[in-house]
């Protein structure tokens, strides 16, 4: 078992993901069996093989640097657990 | 025992585009919280980001005024981690594949100069700003997201710097090319220049490395040169108390001249990068290097060539004047209308850069123009005033911004360097003191000082000194 529970609680914690003890098992679980499917991929000779920067066969798609408003404040408010002046507000992390 | 120290610094700068790094928000400083802001920067739901092409020639200007090797493929990864400072709970950055890498660029400090290697250049996205409030249950947090998705460049330095004066003098040179290349305010106490130092101590002449801590939150030069003073005495001490340094990010405190703990090794980010899929690679080729290479301006050490080859200038003048593009512009002005160089850059570096500093500006800021400086330095040469005198116009002109020979006129300044109305002056003084006389005539050379400072009480500092010494040596 490469993945640990801990390890599972300590991803969970940077996610702020609170899982049930059943959720953690089960994750464990399932996380263990992708990191062997993984284990599987890395036995394949890549050597010759371009690492993957993007799917997309695209490069250097720009915009130009023009400036346009944005939304309106009271629509970029509608989201916001709480609003004091225009400001976005939130419980102190700090 | 005798240490050293070991420093690399972060610089973040914000790049000056009129739009954001990848929506078309406005980048304008100052705004109404919240104004600035759309789906994108916002981190809504099915949105693209798609980057400003002026970000990238930015960040090439800057790549290639530090002397970098520019990748031929660069892309975009994002750095998770969870603050509200960044909606999307992550920040677009760069990470394994950077704009640029391995520059250097060249300090001088007290005559020597270092060459201080740049590891990488790479570009990212600010955060927001956050305005924390106490209160009942921990208080709560304000958050403006203008600055959300406003371009940046992370430009980090080799461990090469050794001393908390190398540090500032690194940013300052820094700061310097930024402002040449015309790619940053560098506005330190508005953040659109930032700076984070690693810093570790070692005994002098080791080859390994100290444990380092961070220091973070230096809103100065003075406070980056403070705060690394700082921190190297308390790494210093432990060292010396048999203690050992604790890997960690430190604040620096500025009213109270102290580092405090941030967070420990423990606490430490983990950040978890991956490549940004909503973004394709960028790829660089020749042309385009070259193109931006040869728009290259002139960059802060060829200038102070230039003004040393050109103008004789000493490397020390030549340095201080062209350590801002404004100033040394300023320099060039002021030298086209009255041609004796030294002279203006003694004026400058004096008592100009004195009183721009006294009033927190810059010198692209300063209230008197080019051409009203020279007007000073003509009237001094042709000696309508004396040199006294000039300091004192060139305050009032920094006060009033008012003309040179308007203030001269007005206030009635102009130097008296009429014999016959300063022979009575003289006169008069020498008549007052009899006993001065006598010391001088006796052999008491310094006497000579203090009737030549009556001479100019009594005038209120205009008459013509040379005249002054000259008529009293006449009549005694």
């Amino acid at each position: 078992m490469p993945i640990s529970t801990a390890e599972v609680e300590h991803v969970a914690l940077l996610a702020r993901l609170k899982l049930s003890p059943e959720e953690k098992a089960a994750y464990t679980e399932q996380l263990n069996a992708i990191l062997e499917y993984m284990d599987k991929l890395n036995a394949l000779d890549t050597r010759d093989v371009e690492p993957t920067a993007h799917v997309l066969p695209l490069r250097n798609v720009f915009r130009d640097d023009v400036s346009r408003p944005g939304l309106p404040r009271e629509k970029a408010l509608q989201g916001a657990p709480e609003v004091s002046e225009g400001q976005f507000k939130v419980p102190r992390v700090v | 025992m005798e240490y050293e120290a070991v420093i690399g610094l972060e610089v973040h700068t914000e790049l000056k585009t009129a739009s954001k790094a990848f929506c078309s928000c406005s980048t304008a400083f100052g705004g109404e919280p919240n104004t600035h802001v759309c789906p994108v920067c916002l981190g809504l739901p099915g949105v693209l980001p798609v980057i400003n092409r002026q970000v990238v020639e930015f960040g090439l200007k800057t790549a290639l005024a530090l002397n970098c090797r520019v990748a031929p493929f660069c892309k975009f990864d994002r750095k998770n981690y969870y603050y509200p400072d960044l909606p999307k709970n992550y920040q677009i950055s760069q990470y394994d594949l950077p704009l640029a890498t391995g520059g250097y660029l060249k300090i001088n400090v007290d005559g020597q100069e270092r060459v201080i290697g740049i590891t990488r250049v790479h570009m990212e996205e600010d955060a927001g700003k956050l305005v924390h409030v106490d209160g009942p249950g921990g208080g709560y947090s304000l958050v403006d997201y203008n600055r959300t998705g406003v371009p940046l460049l992370e430009i980090v330095s080799e461990p090469d710097l050794r001393s908390p004066a190398e540090a500032r003098a690194y940013m300052e040179k820094l700061k310097a090319i930024l402002q040449y290349l015309d790619v940053s305010d560098c506005k330190m106490e508005e953040g659109s220049l930032r700076c984070d130092a690693n810093v570790s101590v070692r005994p002098r002449g080791s080859q390994t490395f100290g444990t380092k801590t961070e220091v973070k939150n230096m809103n100065s030069f003075r406070a980056l040169q403070r705060a690394l003073e700082y921190e190297i005495e308390r790494q210093i001490a432990i060292l010396e108390g048999g203690g050992r340094v604790e890997q960690a990010t430190m604040a620096w405190d500025e009213s109270r001249g102290v580092t405090t703990v941030m967070r420990t090794k423990e606490q430490a980010h983990d950040y978890r990068y991956f490549p940004e899929p909503d973004l394709v690679p960028l790829e660089i080729d020749a042309a385009w290097i070259e193109r931006v290479r040869r728009e290259l301006p002139e960059l802060p050490d060829a200038r102070c060539r230039r003004l040393m080859d050109t103008f004789g200038l000493p490397a020390y003048d030549a340095g201080v004047i062209t350590s801002s593009r404004d100033l040394a512009d300023y320099f060039d002005r002021v030298v086209a209308l009255y041609p004796d160089a030294k002279v203006v850059s003694n004026w400058i570096m004096g008592d100009f850069l004195r009183l721009l500093n006294a009033r927190n500006l810059e010198p692209g800021q300063a209230p008197v123009p080019p051409g009203e400086l020279a007007d000073l330095l003509k009237l001094q040469k042709e000696g309508t005033i004396s040199g006294k005198i000039a300091k004192q116009v060139l305050e009032e002109m920094f006060a009033s911004g008012k003309g040179a020979r308007q203030i001269v006129q007005e206030k009635g300044l102009v130097q008296i360097s009429d014999t016959a109305a300063l022979g009575k002056i003289v006169d008069e003084v020498l008549a007052a003191n009899p006993n001065v006389v006598e010391d001088y005539r006796n052999g008491k050379e310094k006497a000579l000082g203090f009737l030549v400072g009556q001479v100019m009480k009594a005038t209120r500092g205009k008459a013509n000194p040379g005249l002054v010494n000259q008529l009293l040596k006449e009549r005694l």
